[in-house]
């Protein structure tokens, strides 16, 4: 049994001018010590996926349905108080932005030993202890005396160090991360990244890892599921999904991404486009969401909505050409 | 590597196909667009219900059944509520309910002419401080001063100093509430002027005026008008006050402070002589502040979130 | 014939304030000492970090606040000190994209109104036949239909309204565009569209470009040559393939391998720095990169090395460029720059 299971969640939203479909039906799981990256442009329904396993979803306006599996357990069937219980503990969050995820009049300490205390009980002096353990092992230098400090005090790398140690202090068992290097420059994403994969060995956590960035998957993640539009597209071993997108959304986007190093393989190409943007989700659209853009649609594509289909060993996809590809005899 | 697209014609028995799912949330009805607004902003649509019930009384005072509010009648004093007199009399037997109609009057010309008053010397003393830095310091420490002294103090000192008269009630409360909108405007155009479009305009070559009064000025306006609501029930509040303590409209007008000054002394006795106005007093403050909390949330995206 | 754009020595210093207490003021040494040219038609990107002044340099160029020293000249002619009626004239040739696409237009014109402005301001055009012709050649140019003149920002994507911003940069019929961070904010998809639209205009009505960006990828696919930017101060300028083939200074060599590559068969080498950028308000004495830099050696913690030739058009500021640095140190960075592709 793998550690959570999401079975066609959906998450809706009621807004002025009709239902917003964020999420609809999206399938995966992730096993322990695995990392899977969820992929994809803004309004995708990424982050919604992540707030909604973590049942952070406003209702109303929102509103979920579907099977979110943790441990065996449905997270959507428990109470709230049973909820606050995983939140923090079992599931933990890295945010985008650290500095307002942390609390500005608490010694960071203090944060960190917050979560022990209330969910392992530890006693004061214990968290303490604990804190500046967690501080040493996500890198930060001085660890004792960094503990008596604000957030202001940090610099943006070091915050979200320290959001990774209090995400970790409980020994998680599935660590969500949106988005956490986005916001910082490229040396200190380079940083965090090394970080991550440190700790991913030796913490055995399931890593949920959300990101716009390919190249972040490329270099932390094992699996990933491409979204668009609030549905899974395509999902694939990393390696599998680089060199074999299925999905003519997967191509373009990795089309689109200018690469480092380009102007040293010769003249650099033009970019690939891809036409068009992203359907309104408010309407109905009864075909492939991704037609209105894509270079292989059909008719039937237009009429027929593609559903998730083996295309190689391991590597699903959503759309009725992919599997018609064929190498010349 | 070269891979070739068969465009075989597809049998669409065999594709793979989305099975569907149910709706999470029910649609609803999409309804017309002024129904769909007062359902989206519940505040609003009772705020401006009240209003508007309040302007119909006002102006439609003369046809509701009253008599002439300042017309004496020794005889018939502190008569309680009847049928003749609906809310009673007061200490000089003039019908409290004829007062209390043609008093919403004087409530809401104060209050929406000091509302008016108040925005537009505040928007232009804004624009000034914010705009023009040198200016920023003086305007802002004459602000300070001035918004150091209650409001309502003001109002009364500005007042000792000329006669009762609407006008001068209009004019005393505008300058003790101007500086609230001064400084929120400024606040305002602070921010804006920092705004990428705004330094687009100024590489667009375009010249400092034109600059305030096409980038500057719509986009304070929203935040202003709320700003507004408030100043119109702090006004109408005031008013009622200077009125109360006999520093607002002359004593014969029929205005709902006047009217409680008046019953004041028989508070224990006949407590109807000040539960009537000051019951629209209320209603009618209510009515303002729901308006602006409604239009605050309507107007300020980062409050009324939509996803 | 001289440059299009040429800065010399530019500087700018904010102040933070009188302290309350003590005399000294304190100032953020935003930008300190940073020359550059850009030819007509050419690219030049500026790069760096947050906190580099790489976006101050860009306000600097579009006057948008007097500098503190150094002069700013366009075709030959100064125009940091300018008067404000000269510089309206001035401020035709140089226009500019920003980053964020809601907030770079203003929410309560109507797109036709956006647009008319520079047009109009500059005098561009004489009648109103002559503006609407006009205004339906941008948006021919940038790939909005006629249609969007008509419509409000609001009901604009990011990628639309960016086109729309690009297009009030054109109205002006500019030489030199400022894009700051022009591209960052987008998502992939739209972000390829930007970036192959800004190219094809350049080509087509040979725009010169400062490109201001964070993101070295796609810096190496619009551009020219890269200004790499550290602390106020310019540590490397090349033209792109030197820069990214044989970069001479070991900050360039840190940030191009800390970029995340999209592909998980590349094996790469990567330099990671430890550590923050210093605070501008008191840079490191000597090198400012010398905190943080693999290399270091004494003579960087005492002498600022100045931005000099290494190679033809290939500028960088390091001591491991001199001559008496021992061999083994030079083949330290040359190594590092071969490891990282």
């Amino acid at each position: 049994m793998a550690l959570l299971e999401v079975e066609d969640l959906q998450t809706h939203f009621r807004t002025p001018d009709g239902i917003n479909r964020s999420v609809d039906g999206v399938t995966f799981s992730i096993e322990s010590g695995q990392t899977l990256a969820l992929v994809g442009e803004s309004g995708c329904g990424k982050s919604v996926t992540a707030m909604s396993i973590l049942r952070l979803i406003p209702e109303p306006p929102g509103k979920m349905a579907g099977k979110i599996r943790f441990m065996g357990r449905n997270l959507l069937d428990l109470s709230d108080k049973e909820m606050r219980g995983i939140r923090g503990n079992d599931i933990s969050m890295i945010f985008q932005e650290p500095m307002n995820s942390l609390n500005p009049v608490l010694t960071i300490g203090r944060q960190i030993g917050e979560t022990l205390r209330l969910h392992q009980g530890l006693s004061q002096k214990e968290a303490e202890q604990r804190a500046v353990d967690m501080l040493s092992r996500v890198g930060i230098p001085e660890p004792t005396r960094r503990v008596g400090e604000y957030p202001h005090q940090l610099s943006g790398g070091m915050r979200q160090r320290v959001m990774i140690a209090i995400a970790l202090a409980c020994n998680p068992k599935l660590l969500i991360a949106d988005e956490p290097t986005t916001a910082l420059d490229v040396t200190i994403q380079a940083q965090i990244l090394d970080l991550v994969r440190d700790l991913k060995t030796d913490i055995g956590a399931a890593i949920l890892l959300i990101t716009h960035d390919l190249g972040v998957v490329a270099e932390v993640a094992d699996r990933v599921i491409v979204m668009y539009a609030g549905r899974k597209m395509e999902e694939a071993s990393v390696p599998e999904l680089f060199a074999n997108p299925k999905h003519p959304y997967t191509e373009g986007l990795l089309g689109a991404i200018p690469r480092l190093g380009s102007s040293l393989r010769g003249a650099t190409a033009r970019l690939s486009e891809i036409p068009g943007m992203v359907p309104n989700l408010k309407k109905q659209i009864d075909g492939c969401l991704f037609s209105e853009r894509c270079y292989k649609a059909t008719d039937i594509c237009r009429k027929i909505a593609p559903g998730l289909e083996e295309k190689a060993p391991g590597h699903v996809a959503a759309c009725h050409y992919a599997s018609k590809e064929m190498v010349p005899a | 590597m070269s891979t070739i697209e068969v465009h075989s014609p597809i049998d669409p028995s065999k594709l793979a196909v989305v099975h569907p799912l149910p709706d999470v949330l029910e649609p609803r009805k999409s309804r017309r667009l002024l129904i769909g607004f007062f359902m989206g902003h519940p505040a609003i649509a009772v705020g401006a219900l009240l209003l508007l019930l309040m302007f119909c009384i006002a102006i439609l005072s003369p046809y509701l059944g009253t008599m002439d509010p300042t017309q004496l009648a020794t005889w018939k004093r502190t008569r309680p509520p009847s049928a003749v007199n609906w809310f009673g009399t007061d200490m000089l037997g003039r019908d409290i309910y004829s007062r209390v109609l043609y008093g919403a009057r004087i409530s809401l010309v104060v209050g929406f002419s000091v509302a008016f008053c108040a925005s537009v010397v505040g928007l232009a003393v804004g624009l000034v401080s914010g705009m023009v830095r040198w200016t920023d310091g003086i305007i802002m420490r004459a602000i300070d001063g001035m918004m150091s002294v209650p409001p309502i103090l003001l109002a009364i000192t500005l007042m000792a100093l000329t006669r009762g008269s609407v006008g001068n009630v209009v004019l005393a409360i505008t300058i003790a509430e101007m500086p609230r909108v001064a400084r929120l405007v400024r606040g305002v155009v602070l921010q804006l002027r920092e705004q990428p479009f705004v330094e687009a305009a100024i590489t667009a070559g375009t010249n400092m005026p034109l600059i305030i009064i096409r980038h500057v000025l719509p986009n304070t306006l929203a935040p202003m008008t709320v700003q507004a609501t408030y100043i119109c029930a702090s006004a109408m509040i005031i008013e009622a006050i200077l009125s109360f303590i006999g520093a607002g409209v002359p004593p014969v007008t029929p205005s709902w402070g006047n009217i409680m000054a008046e019953g004041r002394s028989l508070w224990q006795v006949k407590p109807y002589i000040v539960m009537f106005p000051a019951f629209f007093l209320s209603l009618t403050v209510l009515a303002v502040n729901l308006l602006g909390d409604g239009l605050r949330d309507a107007l300020d995206p980062r409050l009324a979130k939509r996803v | 014939m001289s440059p299009l754009l040429e800065v010399n020595g530019l500087k700018k210093h904010y102040s933070l304030g009188r302290p309350l207490f003590g005399h000294s003021r304190e100032y953020v040494h935003a930008v300190d000492g940073v020359s550059f040219h850009i030819d007509k038609a050419e690219t030049l990107s500026l790069v760096g970090e947050s906190g580099c002044g790489k976006s101050t340099v860009g306000r600097a160029v579009l006057r948008l606040f007097p500098i503190t020293a150094g002069e700013v000249r366009l075709g030959g002619e100064r125009i940091d000190n300018l008067s404000a009626g000269r510089l309206r004239n001035m401020r035709r040739k140089v226009q500019v994209v920003f980053q964020d696409p809601v907030s770079s237009l203003n929410p309560r014109m109507r797109v036709r109104n956006i647009l008319a402005e520079p047009i109009k301001n500059f005098g561009l055009v004489r009648s109103r036949a002559g503006l609407n012709a006009r205004l339906d050649d941008l948006m021919k140019k940038v790939g909005l239909p006629a249609d969007a003149l008509n419509r409000w920002p609001h009901e604009f994507s990011g990628g639309q309204r960016q086109r729309i911003g690009i297009a009030r940069a054109l109205a002006a019929d500019p030489e030199l565009i400022v894009c700051d961070e022009a591209v960052s904010a987008l998502d992939v998809s739209v972000k390829a569209q930007i970036v192959n639209l800004l190219q094809d205009l350049q080509r087509e009505l040979g725009l010169a470009l400062l490109f201001i960006s964070h993101d070295l990828a796609v810096v190496e696919h619009m551009t020219h040559r890269v200004a790499v930017m550290y602390l106020g101060k310019i540590v490397e300028l090349a033209p792109r393939h030197e820069l990214f083939a044989r970069p001479r200074h070991p900050y360039t060599v840190a940030l191009l391998s800390a970029v995340p590559i999209p592909d998980p068969k590349a094996k790469r080498s990567r330099i990671i720095l430890k550590g923050d950028v210093p605070s501008p308000i008191n840079p490191p004495k000597g090198c400012r990169f010398n905190t943080r830099c693999p290399f270091v050696f004494d003579r960087c913690r005492s002498e600022e090395p100045e931005l000099r030739p290494v190679e033809e058009g290939h500028l960088a500021a390091c001591h491991l460029n001199d001559q008496p640095v021992s061999e083994s140190q030079l083949r330290g960075v040359e190594a590092m720059a071969r490891r990282i592709w």
